[in-house]
């Protein structure tokens, strides 16, 4: 520690104006860098990345001509490779994507309060309502990036590994490359907002806890939950309200027209538990004590 | 004068049990005020509520003039912390964990960034360390980055919860000189602590926590006025030396094993040496023994070691 010259740095402030630098998404880009730069969410990305990588590796290598147990699919993207960033999603987005979720949106409070950051942040000052928006709105952003990968890693793999060309879809017809990128986007945005409500209910699991490692297998038990839950008859009254009812829709997206019935209800509902779960979030950790 | 720091019947309960009893904290404009108390005794609960991390069962708190927790949002940047031991990022470099920081400030200038956070990594000694992961600190190198991140600003308030802890004595002295340097520079410092010495060096007030009240409070000079001197002279005449003592007025006058000792009360320390030269008792040593805040901390909190419950 330096002594006088540096004495001069530590006269009083002048009166501060609250919004003079309030560039909005400074701390989101930090909290996002923060997000992208940890080993363990690297490491899932990765593994996001390779799993459509390993499935065309698996399907160059067999003769394919039996394809009786497996998904749509899976038998197309031998025909056209493009498939591959399709079907990537589809087999991902029951277990591996919300269990990234569950571990990014889990850590999302629950870390900082658990190694005290939290407390710091909260007298740079970081108002408790700005803090969780921007821990929501990375988490989501983490959803979309890991979703648009997968695509993008699946329809490179696939074009690599097989032909690629128009499309055929589903129901008979064909669209040309341009037209496949855009259902591919739509895909991957859309499977983004059924990660963005599992997002939400993982923020606010997370304020309830100090323990990081809780509120991820918590928030990692409800999607099981919900398909559990999805698979019992005497509760089909429940089932349109499910969180997981509208996760396997994809094939919708590859029908001319699409079908957008289950869409709109998949969109409608995570935006229903996103607004539900992140309110509160908000009340939880608006009220709580910060003692860690 | 007006307060840095002003609570009224600040009260924290958490259950059945009461934190922090219904403390009046009165910190001075520009003054190092010293929050002594044994562990457990309530000093960083009051710490926390004091920054709107922790909310108030009754009472009410202003901190640089404003409402806590109301106005935390216009007060906070006016206010460096260190509360309850440093936290930061593990795989962060302590530099990135301070950009951190700054970057969730919506009131720090990004343009001058770089430059402040240069200055506080200078002036906590940790220049050199860096780039250094977060995790690779020592508890005193975890301890400045917390230092340098309460300095990342000219701050109106600086509140440093056991700012010593875990440093070497080199490192205490250069965390005093800090303390007293940014003082200098018109910084109010509420610094708690449970090392008297740290604060008898530095503070200009304190305030002396017990099982959740405060049993004390004023100017340093304040509280030594309520603890009595007395006088020590040392010297082979010791029953002789005690019926002159008795004389002058210096009622519990006793003789120990290395003379004898009384409180010197109204009379002058100089006139009783005097007094026992004229009686012919040979006065090897005179001593006026002034308490120290250690005394007045023990006479006020008891001398055990006990965590308060």
């Amino acid at each position: 520690m330096s002594t006088s010259d540096l004495a001069q740095a530590a006269v009083p402030a002048e009166p501060v104006d609250r919004t003079r630098f309030a560039v909005p998404g400074r701390f989101l880009a930090s909290e996002l860098a923060l997000l992208l730069r940890r080993r363990r969410n690297l490491a899932m990305l990765c593994v996001l990345a390779a799993a459509p990588v390993i499935v065309g590796l698996a399907l160059r290598a067999s003769s394919s001509s039996d394809d009786s147990g497996a998904p749509a699919f899976l038998g197309q993207v031998t025909d056209n490779g493009l498939f591959l960033g399709f079907s990537g999603l589809m087999l991902l987005m029951p277990f591996f994507l919300p269990l990234s979720m569950s571990v990014v949106s889990g850590d999302s409070v629950a870390g900082e309060a658990g190694s005290g950051t939290l407390r710091y942040l909260l007298i740079v000052p970081v108002s408790r309502g700005r803090l969780l928006a921007v821990k929501y709105a990375s988490c989501v952003l983490f959803g979309l990036i890991a979703t648009v990968l997968v695509v993008t890693s699946g329809m490179v793999a696939g074009a690599v590994m097989f032909s690629t060309g128009d499309v055929t879809l589903l129901s008979g017809t064909s669209i040309g490359f341009g037209e496949t990128l855009w259902r591919a986007l739509l895909m991957a945005g859309y499977a983004a907002v059924l990660l963005a409500g599992l997002a939400a209910i993982g923020v606010f699991v997370s304020t309830l806890t100090e323990v990081p490692v809780a509120a991820m297998a918590s928030v990692a038990s409800i999607p099981v939950l919900s398909q559990i839950l999805g698979m019992i008859p005497q509760l089909s009254w429940l089932h349109p309200w499910l969180l997981t009812d509208t996760w396997r829709v994809f094939d919708d997206f590859l029908r001319e027209p699409m079908m957008t019935d289950t869409i709109g209800r998949g969109l409608l509902t995570h935006v229903g538990y996103a607004a539900v779960f992140f309110s509160l979030a908000w009340a939880r950790l608006t009220s709580r004590d910060v003692t860690n | 004068m007006t307060s840095a720091i002003a609570t009224t019947g600040l009260t924290k309960r958490f259950g059945k049990r009461t934190a922090v009893d219904a403390i009046d904290l009165d910190v001075p404009d520009g003054s190092v005020y010293g929050f002594l108390g044994p562990n457990g005794s309530g000093k960083t609960t009051t710490i926390r509520i004091l920054l709107g991390l922790a909310a108030a069962t009754a009472g009410s708190v202003q901190v640089l003039g404003e409402r806590i927790p109301d106005g935390a949002g216009t007060v906070l940047p006016r206010v460096g912390a260190l509360v309850d031991g440093p936290a930061f990022h593990p795989y962060l470099s302590g530099r990135d964990n301070l950009v951190r920081l700054d970057a969730a400030d919506r009131t720090a200038s990004p343009a001058d960034r770089r430059h402040r956070i240069d200055v506080a990594l200078e002036r906590v000694g940790l220049a050199a360390a860096a780039g250094k992961n977060y995790r690779a600190y020592s508890q005193g190198m975890r301890q400045r980055l917390g230092l340098a991140a309460a300095l990342l600003r000219p701050r109106e308030l600086l509140v440093l919860d056991e700012p010593t802890n875990g440093l070497d004595p080199q490192g205490t002295r250069e965390v005093r000189n800090l303390v007293s340097e940014v003082a200098t520079a018109g910084t109010t410092v509420f610094l708690s602590s449970h090392l008297l010495s740290e604060v008898d060096q530095i503070c200009t007030h304190a305030g002396i926590m017990r099982s959740g009240s405060l049993v004390a409070q004023g100017s340093i000079g304040s509280l030594r006025a309520a603890l009595t001197t007395r006088l020590r002279i040392d010297t082979r005449a010791r029953e002789d030396a005690v019926d002159v003592l008795r004389r002058m007025g210096l009622g519990d006058a006793v003789a120990d094993h290395q003379g004898v000792v009384g409180e010197l009360g109204s009379a002058a320390a100089e006139d009783v040496v005097e007094e026992l030269v004229k009686s012919g008792i040979p006065v090897r040593q005179a001593i006026v023994e002034r308490p120290g805040l250690e005394e007045l901390f023990v006479a006020l909190t008891g001398e055990g070691f006990d965590v308060d419950e």
